[in-house]
């Protein structure tokens, strides 16, 4: 079922395949529920964490599920800074190779440096956010959290609120809910929407009221705070007043929606911290969701023969 | 063509003398809890536990295990596993466990699955109930409780078929074909 | 010593030629042309039987790297590829290190070519000063020295008014301004074209406009100064327009495009391959179409390579980190040809915008056969494919996107200055 030795995006992935990776991180969140949380199937193996970025919850998660499955989990610290260096980061990943690495999960600010570093190396890769581009495993633990609320992706009402043209997120969102049967819509300002976005199969709002509408699921994003200061807003209080998800704005989705966000998050500029905590909010199941998903995705791909 | 092994009234009669050699053995049913390995396990299981329970008058718990996650060829199979349900209803520490099988081949499944249930708890004992052996065994692992002994050749495959499968009981050697 | 090219099929734009005729190199003039047959014994006899025999092609944009970069080309390995190439004249911009805006470097520049180039060199001095937009280098003493036109490729001018003082102070010596239209805010941080491909990849894009911004300014300031304004490397429909406009306004500008902005769109983009990174980037079909209306109608003017040569390790990499430039000399040829077989051009009209038209806007004597000429000849067998493989060229610079394309036409010998370079 599984083709490719790396998890690069969901862009490439079939919704079989999407299907399949929750279905296995379903049986994971059972895993989780009992005592001990441990299972052994990557016994002797070993995931390396190469992260370019500052990521505490992702890098976590990933650790965790790796645990989880017996795996030996290595970070690889980078100084953030090694690009302005000229550190090559095909130098790094072959080092991280010789180490004896099976897995190699990186975050890198540059979008397709995965793409990049999975024809050099053998090992497994694992995209743990690139760039504007995709983060996988986060819109696969979104998946696995709507799904234990809603009956099916098919015809269900997504709204994606923030900033679409920086957001990885909500473009591995948008795929595979789209590839799933579900109705996409993004809302943003005009200057934080990638260029014909809508071709990717969405609806683009710019008013947050009307694109909330009858939503079944209302998908925050985390706002980078600089791009304030490059002209793509005015101020964060004027986002907040457009674009932030409070109790009134919830009300105009439908009665059951549930709140999404990646973390981490910023209360009081893209989410009301009483909606945050709200009792439609289900962004903590995210992040335990989170492991099953990085369990499934590491099992999955340890299974592929190379 | 297929040769069949076991009717479905030899397997009634199999599984009802496991049922009576448990009670037996165990002397009741008290701290006793039946689990099915998944998949071919989990039907056997359950029939013997409504078996057990005409015979007792009582209910017995009874959960089902997959052992996906702790077998030792997951890097070596060709096909990749498809995960199903494991589900231990009652703590199963100081009980004693029925592991419950329709095939028992190398022991490797059976390795597993003791790995798999010790997970959950400490089993006061662990005991192991086939419908089917067929020797082979390349661990150190011995039934507790056998429905029929099948001497088979090592390429041949036995296939327990069950009506819950919409199929008509019956267990059958196959031939396997040669590695092409 | 003398030699003669018999049996091909000449094509001389800037003569009106195109026959089955001799040419006769005597040293490194040409002779003349003799009708099949008629020309005198000479030394050597070449036989261009099933080829093409035109003027040496004249690149009007280019980056030899020396001095300064010469592990990405020197102006030997350069001036070999460009010869590969079927290219005889090479005009060099000036972003090396140091930045060619003194006599100093364009002497250093036409000395290392006099001893090592394999063709013509031309350097192209920098408008300003370390190409920072502040103050006009001295235009007369480069001259003297050897250049022939001034820009500051790669980086643009900004400054409008200082622009506006190069176009006007260059009339004095009647020499065209080669303008790198490109507005730096615009396309800040950007590494390919901005659109549908850019948000699937994730890559923060250049948008048209950061090219037709300063295309319009440029134009204005032409008009205003009625200096001389050549556009570089044209790459959006909107630049083909703005020229079109200002030509029939009848403002002096020229213009040229390179071979990979009439040959490849953005959704080739998709696998992040780092040797389709270039700038300005490479657009979309509809820019695709309209440069190549562009070629045809006349809007632009020119093709050239902009030959931008790199290391493996400058372009093995992360695409946001990794070089912009295409190593184009070898294919430049094959590419351009392709016009002509889908019948944008006709092969006159191909060799003529890669000849004589940029050697008339550069006012150099080259991309001509005609009697008492420099001997630049390419032999090009124009039916024969061939896979490229770009591990093989001359050029130290092997970031080519035709890497394993099946082009068509194969340089099969170039003569410059006389010499004479076999390539089969």
């Amino acid at each position: 079922m599984f083709e490719s030795k790396d998890l690069l995006g969901i862009k490439d992935l079939s919704p079989e395949e999407i299907s399949y990776i929750l279905d296995t991180a379903s049986n994971f969140k059972d895993v989780l529920k009992r005592d001990i949380k441990k299972v052994p199937p990557l016994r002797g193996k070993t995931v390396v964490s190469l992260f370019f970025e500052p990521s505490t919850r992702t890098k976590t998660s990933f650790a965790l599920a790796a645990k989880r499955l017996s795996a030996d989990f290595v970070n690889f610290s980078v100084s953030t800074s090694s690009v302005v260096k000229g550190e090559s980061i095909r130098d790094t990943a072959l080092t991280i190779q010789s180490l004896g690495a099976d897995f190699v999960l990186i975050r890198h600010s540059s979008s397709g440096v995965p793409h990049f570093l999975s024809k050099i190396v053998d090992m497994s890769v694992i995209n743990a956010g690139d760039g504007a581009n995709e983060h996988p495993t986060q819109a696969l633990l979104d998946l696995l959290t709507i799904q234990s609320h809603k009956k099916s992706f098919k015809g269900l009402s997504v709204s994606i609120i923030g900033d679409i043209a920086h957001s990885r997120v909500a473009k591995s969102n948008i795929y595979a809910l789209t590839k799933l049967g579900a109705h996409v819509r993004v809302i943003c300002p005009p200057t934080l929407m990638p260029a014909d976005v809508n071709r990717l199969g969405v609806e683009v709002y710019h008013s947050i009221d009307d694109g909330i509408k009858d939503a079944d699921v209302i998908m925050t994003l985390r706002l980078q705070l600089e791009r304030q200061t490059k002209g793509y807003l005015p101020s964060l209080r004027e986002y907040f007043k457009l674009y932030g998800i409070n109790h009134d704005r919830v009300k105009l989705a439908k009665k059951d929606a549930i709140v999404m966000h990646p973390g981490p998050m910023n209360r009081g500029v893209e989410i009301a911290s009483s909606v945050a905590d709200g009792p439609q909010s289900v962004i903590l199941e995210q992040v335990t969701n989170g492991i099953a998903v990085r369990m499934a995705v590491l099992y999955l791909l340890g299974g592929v023969r190379k | 063509m297929p040769k069949e092994l076991l009717d479905s009234k030899e397997i009634k009669r199999a599984l009802t003398r496991i049922s009576h050699e448990v009670i037996e053995r165990n002397k009741g049913i008290d701290d006793l809890c039946l689990v099915g390995i998944q998949r071919g396990g989990v039907l056997l299981a359950k029939r013997i536990a409504s078996i057990v329970e005409s015979i007792e008058d009582r209910s017995i718990d009874t959960g089902t295990l997959d052992i996906t996650f702790y077998r030792d060829d997951f890097h070596q199979a060709l096909k990749q596993p498809v995960v199903k349900k494991t589900d231990i209803p009652c703590s199963i520490t100081d009980k004693t466990v029925v592991l419950v099988d329709d095939v028992l081949f190398t022991g490797r499944s059976i390795r597993a699955a003791m790995d798999a249930l010790i997970d959950f708890g400490r089993p006061a004992q662990i005991q192991l109930a086939v419908l089917i052996d067929r020797g082979h065994r390349q661990l150190p692992i011995r039934p507790d409780y056998v429905g029929k002994n099948i001497p088979t050749s090592f390429n041949e495959r036995i296939e327990v078929e069950l009506e819950e499968d919409n199929k008509r009981d019956r267990v059958t050697l196959v031939s396997k074909k040669k590695k092409e | 010593m003398t030699v003669l090219i018999k049996n091909g099929r000449i094509i001389d734009p800037s003569q009106g030629i195109d026959g089955r005729k001799d040419l006769l190199i005597k040293s490194r003039k040409i002779e003349g042309i003799y009708a099949a047959g008629k020309a005198p014994k000479t030394d050597k006899i070449i036989d261009a039987s099933g080829c093409i025999v035109i003027p040496g092609l004249v690149d009007m944009h280019t980056h030899l790297r020396e001095p300064g970069f010469e592990y990405k080309e020197t102006i030997y390995t350069g001036t070999m590829s460009a010869v590969k190439g079927g290219i005889t004249t090479v005009c060099c911009m000036p972003n090396t290190s140091p930045i060619n805006d003194s006599v100093s470097i364009t002497q250093f520049i036409l000395d290392k070519a006099a001893k090592e180039g394999a063709c013509t060199v031309y350097p192209i001095g920098a408008i300003t000063t370390g190409q920072k937009s502040e103050e006009l280098t001295e235009l007369e003493a480069l001259l003297k020295a050897g250049c022939i036109a001034f820009s500051d490729d790669g980086m643009p001018v900004i400054n409008s008014l200082i622009m506006r003082r190069a176009l006007e102070y260059s009339k004095i010596f009647n020499v065209p301004i080669i303008s790198h239209c490109e507005d730096m805010e615009l396309s800040k941080g950007g590494v390919m074209n901005e659109g549908f491909v850019s948000t699937i990849l994730g890559l923060k894009g250049i948008p048209k406009s950061a090219e037709e911004v300063m295309v319009a300014r440029d134009i204005s300031l032409c008009e205003l100064t009625k200096g001389r304004l050549h556009i570089a490397h044209v790459s959006t429909k909107g630049s083909v327009n703005l020229i079109r406009d200002a030509k029939k306004r009848g403002v002096n500008v020229t213009a040229e495009t390179c071979p990979h902005y009439f040959t490849l769109t953005d959704e080739s983009l998709i696998s992040y391959d780092t040797n389709l990174k270039v700038n300005p980037p490479i657009r979309t079909e509809q820019d695709v179409a309209a440069i190549k209306q562009g070629l045809k109608d006349n809007t632009i003017d020119v093709i050239a390579t902009d030959h931008a040569p790199h290391h493996f390790d400058d372009k093995d990499r992360e695409f946001d980190a990794a070089a912009f430039g295409i190593s184009g000399f070898e294919t430049a040829f094959a590419l351009g040809l392709g016009l002509v077989d889908q019948g944008i051009l006709d092969l006159t009209e191909f060799i003529r915008k890669f000849t004589i038209t940029p050697s008339h806007i550069l006012r150099i004597d080259k991309g001509s056969l005609s009697a008492g000429a420099d001997a630049d000849v390419a032999i090009i067998n124009t039916e024969t494919t061939y896979t490229v493989d770009s591990l093989n060229f001359i050029s130290k610079g092997k970031n080519s996107p035709f890497h394993k394309w099946k082009l068509k036409g194969i340089v099969e010998k170039t003569i410059a200055m006389g010499k004479v370079y076999d390539w089969r």
